[in-house]
């Protein structure tokens, strides 16, 4: 028996893919990978083109990577690094289809260096920070309950203000905020926040701040941990809450603010009150009020009832009384009644002039008089 | 809208909430008088019927602070 012949080539019924299809497939492979990584590296040939971008290779003792640093990073990057040196780069690895190439999508680029004098200024700091206590837990102030006036502390092009101004609306919108634009990263920056938050000092009614910036991708703090700004910072009046947007790391301002907040968002829910709560609250206060006074005025009927009894009772009880001594009297009066006298037999001698004749003396001669007696009178005369 | 106009939006409700909370809590007390139960009634009414207003009708005012040449602090609005 012999073996099938094998020709080892494609048939028509084989799955053949094109070049795109499998760049494609190679792309999903490589760019699926979910967040950008810091990669430490050496630099080699960077070259900066003129729309602003760079494009240089980084490599180690085994493997090497070409690297690409758009404009607006680049920008920020600031000079670009001379061959061999040893930098962090925080990219993302794509493939560029058109060359088949495998490359690295640079956002940051630090020189090891650099990252080491930064680390060792951001140890600096905090301790400096730390021992005149600017950290003690003891400085917290609480937030106003109903915060109407927010000092915002941010860069005016940022997504921060955004984010403010909508969960204010959303919860509090009899708010004002008053929004002290200043830069948040770069060159300026430390500057910038320092007056910003100084303003804050300088602005009538306001109940609290928050500094910070938009949140996203890591980005530089250095401006949020400076010692300059967290002193600043330290000096507002107003309970400062610090929402520098960054998950991950905490910036020396959200240990020296009063609060810290993961972003603006939810430092603007620190912030305000919600206005569903105050509405439930006044619901609330209106039916103790109706309650209250309803239950004041049956306290008062009732009192009134019971005055009203206590008062009839009174009545009463005074009206016996003197009906008591009503009867007392009458019989006291019955007693002394000369009538009763004149009903023994006695009789009295009354003049003309309705005088009661008493003594001999008043008695005289041939005088008329009238004897009263029992039941009526005689006619009487001296003789 | 003039900056006279705005400020009383900014009226605080703290200290509003909480003379609603006295008013209610002396009402609900034993020893009132009537007429003084009546009078703190009605300025509670007033208040509520205030404080639900302007939740209502409140808009956020978002404001620029801008410094002047000569130092001077000048408010323009966002429009929110």
């Amino acid at each position: 028996m012999s073996l099938p012949l094998q020709l080892n080539i494609p048939t028509t019924t084989d799955d053949v893919w094109s070049v795109a299809q499998l760049s494609a497939s190679v792309k999903r492979l490589i760019e699926g990978h979910p967040a950008p990584v810091w990669v430490r590296g050496e630099v080699l040939q960077c070259k900066v083109w003129s729309s602003g971008h760079w494009y240089f290779t980084l490599r180690d003792k085994k493997s090497q990577v070409r690297c690409c640093l758009f404009g607006l990073n680049a920008a920020r990057a600031g000079k670009p690094p001379a061959d061999g040196t040893e930098v962090y780069v925080l990219g993302r690895p794509v493939l560029y289809e058109e060359k088949g190439e495998f490359q690295l999508v640079v956002s940051r680029i630090l020189p090891t260096s650099a990252v080491g004098r930064q680390q060792q200024e951001l140890e600096r700091v905090r301790a400096a920070l730390h021992q005149d206590g600017l950290f003690d837990p003891a400085r917290k102030r609480k937030l106003p309950s109903y915060a109407s006036t927010i000092a915002l502390v941010t860069s005016p092009d940022g997504a921060a203000i955004h984010d403010v101004v909508t969960v204010t609306r959303k919860r509090w919108p009899c708010a004002r905020i008053l929004v002290i634009g200043a830069k948040v990263q770069g060159e300026g920056a430390v500057e910038e926040l320092v007056q910003a938050l100084r303003m804050v000092n300088r602005l009538p009614n306001v109940d609290l701040c928050i500094v910070g910036r938009g949140g996203g991708a890591r980005e530089d703090l250095a401006a949020f941990n400076s010692e300059a700004v967290c002193r600043a910072l330290a000096e507002v009046r107003v309970p400062t809450i610090s929402a520098v947007g960054h998950e991950i790391d905490v910036s020396l301002t959200d240990l020296v603010a009063d609060w810290r907040a993961a972003t603006p968002s939810a430092a603007a829910e620190l912030a305000v009150a919600d206005r569903r709560d105050v509405l439930r609250l006044i619901d609330d206060l209106s039916l103790r009020l109706a309650s209250g006074l309803s239950g004041r005025t049956r306290l008062v009927s009732e009192r009134l009832q019971r005055t009203a009894d206590r008062l009839q009772s009174r009545i009463e009880a005074a009206c016996y009384t003197r009906r008591d001594s009503l009867d007392r009297m009458a019989a006291q009066l019955e007693a002394l009644s000369p009538l009763k006298v004149l009903g023994r037999g006695y009789a009295v001698p009354v003049s003309p002039e309705g005088k009661v004749l008493k003594r001999q003396a008043d008695f005289l001669p041939d005088q008329r008089f009238e004897l009263r007696v029992v039941d009526g009178s005689v006619q009487a005369r001296v003789e | 809208m003039s900056r006279k106009n705005a400020e009383p939006e900014t009226v605080s409700f703290g200290p509003e909430l909480s003379r609603l909370e006295e008013i209610v809590r002396e009402l609900e007390s034993e020893d009132l008088e009537l007429d003084e139960a009546l009078r703190l009634f009605e300025e509670g009414v007033s208040r509520l019927r205030a404080a639900r207003e302007r939740l209502a009708q409140a808009e956020l005012k978002v404001q620029a602070v801008l410094q002047e040449a000569g130092g001077d602090i000048r408010l323009k609005d966002l429009g929110g």
